[in-house]
């Protein structure tokens, strides 16, 4: 059911589908998120696990849990 | 229920999280390089934010003469702290390391 046909055709039923999936997160100001992805609402705003704070392509911090809101224009990338 | 459909995810929604991290010290960061630490006693779904013994933190750019940038940072501390949602970017329940 949660797979069913018509969530991936829609921006936030690919988001629920790669639930749990490492993703890179950029938001408008530059900065870079990279962590797995916990759970994302209507807004967009997403929570994240393990989540790393990218700047200039450095590491410049870790968080455990991030909650991220959804207006900061994002980008949600699978990687590996 | 509205998570019921969503299917997946054991967390449910974002907002969730920040639920957990009522009156536990939380980790704010805002635009206009803000970061805020202190105790989150109450939250909404715009992500507004009452925060108690709040330590704030600035970061502003000094540009001299010769071009050259340093940032420095600027302290505050507040009893008590409302924040309006719009300015939130990111809220984590520990200190980043």
């Amino acid at each position: 059911m949660e797979n069913g046909e018509n969530t991936a055709r829609d921006p936030s039923g690919f988001l629920s589908q790669i639930i749990g999936a490492p993703v890179t997160v950029k938001l408008n100001s530059g900065m870079v998120y990279k962590g797995l992805l916990q759970s994302v609402d209507g807004y967009m705003n997403i929570a994240l696990e393990q989540t790393k704070e990218i700047v200039n392509g450095k590491v410049h911090r870790d968080y455990g849990d991030a909650f991220v809101r959804g207006n900061n224009g994002m980008a949600h990338l699978p990687y590996n | 229920m509205a998570d019921a459909e969503e299917g997946a995810a054991s967390v449910g929604e974002p907002l969730d999280l920040v639920r957990l991290c009522l009156d536990e010290i939380v980790f704010v960061k805002l635009r206009g390089d803000r970061e805020l630490k202190g105790r989150l006693h109450a939250y909404d779904s715009h992500c507004n934010l009452v925060l108690g013994d709040v330590e704030e933190t600035i970061y502003v750019v000094d540009e001299d003469d010769e071009e050259e940038e340093t940032v420095r940072t600027v302290k505050k501390q507040s009893e008590m702290l409302f924040v309006r949602g719009d300015s939130v970017v990111l809220i984590s329940p520990q200190a980043p390391s």
